[in-house]
């Protein structure tokens, strides 16, 4: 087997090797891992594989390790860029950071989002966007097929992307995300997972997480006619957040602040890491060290009372006062001082082309003493609720409130001119309905009129069961903002009976809408000791990104027929209806003239066969001879009493009958 | 008959019916009222077991997860609130202050909620609308403010759409060992909902600070809870209240990472909240008993599924005695003793006959489903929520307050483990159910009256008893109109009467509007009903006034205004002709009045089935029996003198003072009874927005008739009451 993998791996240099000497673009694979502890006792674990091939023009059609269901995706629907992500739980943006790469392009609202760029005709786009639809569900085993419907997705202008004319973006926030979509999303790894870096995924662990995040992004400039294109570029990412197990100690009935748990990989996924995937180019495991953490680490040293220079050291070390690795990194990466004046964020990296199956590798993170730092937030924090009660109408509101970093920035320059742009996207079900114009900014608790504060709004409004209602609003808030809500109005609409889900009574959820903030830019420079050494994750890292964060999904309960009683509404409405025409049919049917005619003519012959049976049948009854019944005309009144009488007697005894009836089909059941 | 007449068309069937039923109306009318109150006696026979509808809930379906060592941790920390109480002075912030550094460190998010208790005050203009909280804000006194303290955990895997809210009202200035006890059990339950993973919704923890009230505390949460909220605690610095709220104060002591956030947290909808609670006062029980308050504002109730989960773990799982409140005076009454007796033979002999007949129940179930119908009647006529949940209702959350009465309890005695233990695993099994839920409660029933804490009776059963009883208004009514219109013998006018048809075109149009008039008396009552309604506001406004000479007040004004009304716009007995004794006007009147009350009932019943009940007992007999006083006197005879007799009666019973006295000295003794109770009763009912009170004023309005020397009289009109369900949307 050993001898095997080998050969392989000799082949694959050797093909490595031929395709960098003849100078052309070869298919790449390379697959990372970037752990990082996060304050609240948690530690963040992303999953970055990269897969890249070149234009089909130079390359041709053949792959060997591009998933081809992805390209003929690419291919068939002329997507020039796509995003898909399921995620499970929220990102928590106070305490897991909202403010570098990671999180502003991994954290993502709960359920599926898609979003895709088509390089189609315009009008071609809605058509094209259905097709993927389908094309996803049945990849990936997800309802994605529901984004086709008009309905759900909308066409955003500015505020979800820079510059996008052919997007469309459809959220699904009630999708449930378990196995059974992670796996057609291994399948299109090289080595699946059986193999390299994605071998730790075991199920229960990381399903256990508090966020897990699935995602799927995919570039292409097969159809740019421009040069420097770079193929089709598949990134896919899992992000999750796992809390390491605590041995032995029960944290919980401790008082106080807890220490930081130490892990190790093999506490957190339950397995080793037995080496890398034989078809990747580069395979790394990194550890990073927030700001933050190692500016309280720099603090732990000097209250340690080592001379500057060892503390200064320290930073490169992997061994210091603050926390231990059990395995010395291949390499260190610092970032270059940022204008924060914060110290730099640390990466350290460990190369798995040391490691097999009979050298696993297992790193362990061994806290020393307790450490207590915060993330960098964005500057605001959003939040998004539900005002007012009732099943006729509400609002929603988002408010925005300063973070801590917000604060800190605010303090160092505060000046006059200075405005916070914020973007807000905001996608409402049509069944919401919005009224735009009653869009309130308050900011400091004084209501500001909107040209203050709003700079640009695109807004279109939702169609009844056709399409959403769609709001982006560019807002420049003043810098040392403390507190904003912006508020808007909506009724409740009523569904057709076939709209409602199958479990109506829960609600009906509103997306997470978007706030990013375009002046602020997550990126992070590493001091670059190599530059072919610049993987797929770092060159991520230091891509500049807006900073984004995502609100709540809210939950709007609707007024909601009681589906579980169809048998009381048809009965109370077939009654309702049969006594109404009843008696308006009798109404405007009756002819009293007529009526009275027939009446005398009644009185006038008597000699009905069905009366003068029954008239028998009651004589015999009663034991008397039958007499053929008196002229009508002296006793209209008795006569037509007794017949009534009779009448009334034979429909209660069929009612009586029928009640009897139905007693015995009772009892027999 | 005349040979000569043309055949007469015969009316149809159900005409007939009614015109029978309307000729015998009297008889009709005993009859429906007979069993009506009959049907009422027999609710608590009638009553169906209780049954979890919603599949989803699954309650005791795991098995408890609060370990013994939970409970220890809670224990300590119920002995470091205790403590905490005896030897420091400043108690309101201390407490909150602990409650948020143990939250902080089991990993939840803390926040204080400061709030203003709104005052309670009468407005009419604000009684159909909640009062605007902007317009509230103002003239607050440093002194009047609580501090809610509140713990979120949030769901690990949960999208963060619902919560479930733990409610745990404390005296932050003089806490008693049951509110401890309460807070002990709610942060056993929470710490170990920080552990869990099958947590779908998030939880929320809210210690309300109930010096102003437990209701106060939580409704102004709540109100926050859906409103834009502006700054935190560092309000409270600017409001000159240096002593008590400084904010570093507040925020110094948290020494976790977790730094405390200022603003308001919240989580999604609410989709059940649960108010905990431990009795203080030690009732002999032979168990451990808890009991379920469940009324809210106007006599709604939550959700029958989530007093069913309660009642199901409380009694199944941790072994509790479940009760729900009744009325105790009523458990001694012999009367109830032998109906219940007659009843239970009766079940007997039926069951005899047929062995699927098995209604009868025993006497002492009886007896307790009575005095346990009366109290929940009592208390949804009444409108004013039992507890803090009636907050969580005029938000259309399902809430019900779950007070623990540990048996012979005292704290040296060791049972606080236990009480902890049980309460704790009561709460996490609530929770857990309702956690499962995918859909908001709309299962089981919600309008229901309570036997037991396990019987039930729905709407469908107890509508027939209100229907028998107000049947016979309009019959009664529609008999009244016809004979006044038969006794004119110049009248006629499609009914069966051998007159022939003299009278000329003008006659009959001005006679067939005739009721006109009526209307514009009963109008003008009610005229004098809306003013009356109204006084109370201005007598609120008079400074220092005791509850005696508030009442006495409010009668005179009423008089007064009486008196105006009288003046404007002439006596509404003007018109009629004293000349003629016999005259038909007082029948067209009382036929009018009844018609507006069996309107005003049955809208009522639709609001609020309770109200309308109780109403109608005391309204219609006296709707039926009332006659001109003056005439009963005029005739002399002895039948006549005791239909006055009892018509005056009735009268004085069921006016609502002395209706109100009547009740309050039955139940507790004669002893204990000053008009000014009333005054405060009436007090707490515009307080809480209660329907019941514009109820309450309606019906004063119609004793105008009593005054007046005609005696007529009879009824109270409700169609306004149509409005009073919006006044808590």
């Amino acid at each position: 087997m050993a001898h095997l993998r080998s050969i392989i791996v000799f082949f694959l240099l050797l093909f490595a090797s031929n395709s960098i000497g003849k100078e052309e673009q070869d298919e790449e694979f390379s697959e990372e891992l970037l752990l990082r502890p996060l304050p609240d006792r948690k530690v963040l674990a992303h999953f970055h594989f990269d897969t890249r091939v070149p234009p089909t023009d130079t390359y041709g059609h053949h792959h060997h390790l591009f998933p081809k269901a992805i390209y003929q995706l690419v291919h068939k629907f002329r997507v020039r860029e796509m995003e898909l992500s399921f995620t499970q739980g929220r990102w928590n943006y106070e305490r897991w950071g909202g403010y570098d790469p990671i999180s502003s392009s991994n954290a993502k609202p709960p359920g599926v989002e898609l979003w895709a760029v088509f390089d189609v005709p315009h009008h071609q786009i809605d058509a094209s966007w259905k097709n993927l639809t389908h094309a996803l569900s049945g990849l990936f085993c997800a309802s994605i097929n529901f984004l086709e419907s008009s309905t759900t997705y909308s066409a955003p202008e500015w505020a979800f992307r820079p510059v996008s004319g052919n997007l469309r973006y459809g959220t699904l926030p009630r999708e449930a995300v378990c196995t059974e979509n992670l796996t057609p999303w291994l399948k299109l790894l090289p080595c699946r997972d059986k193999a390299g870096i994605s071998a730790l995924m075991d199920r229960p662990s990381i399903y256990r997480g508090y966020y897990h995040s699935q995602r799927l992004h995919l570039t292409s400039s097969e159809f740019d006619s421009v040069s420097s294109n770079s193929g089709i570029v598949l990134e896919q990412t899992l992000t999750i957040v796992l809390q390491p197990s605590t041995m032995g100690t029960d944290v919980t009935y401790s008082s106080g602040p807890m220490s930081q748990p130490s892990w190790s990989l093999s506490s957190l996924f339950g397995r080793k890491l037995g080496g890398r995937c034989v078809l990747a180019k580069s395979s790394n495991v990194y550890v990073q060290l927030e700001q933050r953490l190692v500016s309280a680490l720099t603090e732990l040293c000097y209250k340690n009372e080592r001379s500057v220079d060892e503390s200064l050291s320290f930073e490169v070390s992997w061994s210091n006062p603050g926390f231990e690795l059990s395995v010395s990194p291949d390499l260190v990466f610092k970032e270059v001082c940022n204008l924060n004046k914060e110290s730099p964020s640390i990466l350290y990296q460990y190369s798995m082309e040391n490691y097999s199956y009979s050298k696993p590798f297992d790193l362990g993170f061994w806290w020393k003493s307790t450490v207590v730092w915060s993330c960098p937030e964005a500057p605001l924090h959003a939040s998004r609720f539900l005002m007012g009660s009732g099943n006729e109408r509400g609002a929603i509101a988002i408010s925005l409130k300063p973070t801590v970093r917000g604060n800190s920035v605010q303090s160092a320059d505060i000046n006059e001119g200075c405005r916070l742009r914020v973007d807000v996207f905001q996608v409402v079900p049509w069944y919401v309905k919005v009224y735009y114009h009653t869009l309130q900014v308050y900011v400091e608790e004084h209501l500001q009129s909107g040209k203050d504060i709003i700079e640009k709004m695109h807004v279109s409004p939702s169609e009844d069961k056709v399409s959403p209602g769609l709001m982006e609003m560019t807002l420049r808030f003043p810098c040392g903002v403390r507190s904003a809500v912006i508020t808007i109005e909506f009724d409740k609409g009523f569904l057709h009976i076939d709209e409602y889900p199958p479990d109506a009574n829960q609600g009906f959820d509103i997306p997470s809408a978007v706030v990013s903030f375009p002046d602020n830019q997550a990126s992070m420079h590493f001091v670059e000791d190599n530059s072919l050494n610049q993987t797929p994750l770092l060159s991520k890292l230091q891509e500049r990104r807006t900073v984004l964060s995502y609100t709540e999904v809210l939950l709007v309960p609707l007024t909601t027929p009681d589906f579980s009683m169809p048998y009381n509404v048809i009965t109370i409405t077939c009654t309702v209806f049969a006594l109404y025409f009843g008696s308006l049919l009798n109404v405007l049917r009756r002819r009293v003239g007529e009526e009275e005619r027939l009446l005398k003519s009644k009185a006038a012959k008597k000699t009905d066969r069905l009366r003068l049976m029954l008239s028998k049948l009651f004589a015999k009854l009663r034991g008397k001879p039958w007499e053929p019944p008196p002229s009508s005309q002296s006793q209209p009144l008795y006569s037509s009493s007794s017949l009534i009488s009779s009448k009334l007697i034979i429909k209660v005894l069929l009612v009586v009958a029928l009640a009897v009836g139905w007693q015995y089909i009772l009892n027999d059941t | 008959m005349a040979e000569s007449e043309p055949p007469k068309p015969k009316p149809r069937p159900i005409v007939r019916i009614g015109l029978f039923l309307i000729s015998h109306s009297l008889l009709v009318s005993v009859v429906c009222i007979t069993a009506g109150l009959l049907a009422l006696l027999l609710l608590p026979v009638l009553a169906k077991n209780t049954y979890i509808s919603e599949n989803a809930l699954m309650p005791g379906s795991a098995s408890p997860m609060l370990s013994t060592v939970d409970v220890s941790v809670a224990n300590t920390f119920v002995n470091e609130i205790t403590s905490l109480n005896l030897k420091s002075t400043s108690t309101d912030i201390e407490i909150p202050k602990l409650i948020a550094q143990r939250v902080a460190d089991l990993g939840g998010e803390v926040s204080y909620n400061k709030f203003h208790p709104l005052l309670n005050k009468f407005h009419p203009l604000n009684f159909f609308s909640s009062p605007n909280p902007a317009a509230v804000q103002e003239n607050y006194s440093c002194s009047s403010f609580g501090v809610n303290t509140v713990g979120i955990i949030r769901a690990p895997r949960g999208d963060g759409k619902e919560a479930i809210v733990l409610v745990t009202p404390y005296n932050t200035v003089n806490i008693t060992l049951g509110e401890a006890l309460s807070l002990g059990i709610a942060y056993s339950v929470f710490s170990l909902l920080t552990r869990v993973t099958w947590l779908a919704k998030d939880i929320v923890w809210l210690a309300a600070d109930s010096q102003h009230g437990e209701y106060a505390s939580v409704a102004a949460w709540l109100r926050d809870y859906h409103t834009p909220v502006f700054g935190g605690l560092g309000k409270l610095n600017t409001e000159m209240c240096h002593e008590r709220n400084n904010p570093y104060e507040w925020k110094k002591t948290l020494t976790t990472a977790t730094e405390m956030s200022d603003d308001f947290q919240r989580a999604g909808t609410i989709a059940a909240a649960l108010v905990i609670k431990v009795a203080d006062n030690s009732e002999e029980f032979e168990k451990d008993a808890l009991s379920i308050y469940a009324e809210a504002s106007n006599g709604q109730m939550p959700n029958l599924d989530l007093i069913n989960v309660v009642n199901y773990l409380a009694v199944h799982r941790q072994g509790l005695q479940v009760k729900v409140e009744k009325l105790w005076s009523l458990l001694d009454s012999t009367w109830l003793k032998s109906l219940g007796d007659l009843f239970e033979t009766l079940g007997k002999v039926a069951r005899s006959l047929n062995r699927q007949w098995n209604f009868g129940i025993p006497v002492a179930e009886y007896v307790d489903g009575t005095a346990t119908l009366a109290s929940s009647l009592y208390n949804q006529a009444l409108g004013v929520p039992t507890g803090p949940h009636g907050a969580f209702r005029d938000y259309q959350v399902d809430a019900v307050t779950i007070e623990m009465s540990p048996k012979a309890f005292s704290k040296y005695n060791g049972r606080q483990n236990e009480v902890l233990l049980r309460g704790g695993r009561l709460i996490e099994g609530v929770i857990l159910s309702v956690n499962n839920l995918l859909e908001k409660f709309h299962q089981s029933f919600f309008l229901y009256l309570l036997t037991s804490p396990s019987r039930f009776v729905s709407v469908g059963v107890y509508m027939i008893a209100f229907a028998l009883l107000v049947a016979p208004l309009p019959m009664v009514a529609a008999s009244l109109y016809s004979d006044a219109n038969k006794r004119n013998p110049s009248f006629e006018k499609g009914k069966l009467t051998s007159f022939p048809a003299a009278a000329d075109e003008p006659a009959i149009s001005f006679r067939s509007w005739k009721w006109l008039h009526a209307a514009k008396v009963v109008f003008v009552v009610h005229l004098w009903g809306v003013i009356l309604t109204l006084l109370p506001y201005c007598i609120y406004q008079i400074p220092n006034l005791s509850p005696t000479t508030s009442l006495l007040t409010w009668v005179l004004l009423s008089m007064i205004s009486l008196l105006i009304l009288h003046l404007v716009l002439g006596s509404p007995f003007s018109l009629v002709d004293v000349s003629q004794p016999q005259g038909n006007e007082w029948a067209l009147l009382k036929s009018v009045m009844i018609t507006a009350t069996f309107t005003g009932l049955c809208l009522m019943s639709v609001i609020n089935f309770a109200t309308a009940e109780i109403g109608a007992l005391l309204v219609v007999p006296m709707c039926l029996m009332a006659a001109p006083l003056r005439l009963d006197l005029r005739v002399k005879n002895s039948r006549a003198c005791a239909r006055a007799a009892s018509n005056l009666l009735l009268v004085f019973i069921g006016f609502p003072l002395v209706a109100f006295l009547v009740l309050i000295g039955a139940l507790q003794g004669f002893d204990s009874i000053s008009a000014g109770e009333f005054w405060n009763w009436m007090e707490s009912l515009w307080k809480w927005n209660s329907a019941t009170y514009i109820y309450l004023s309606w019906l004063a309005s119609f004793y105008y008739f009593t005054s007046d020397d005609r005696d007529m009289r009879g009824c109270r009109c409700g169609a306004e009451n149509l409005f009073i369900c919006f006044c808590k949307p």
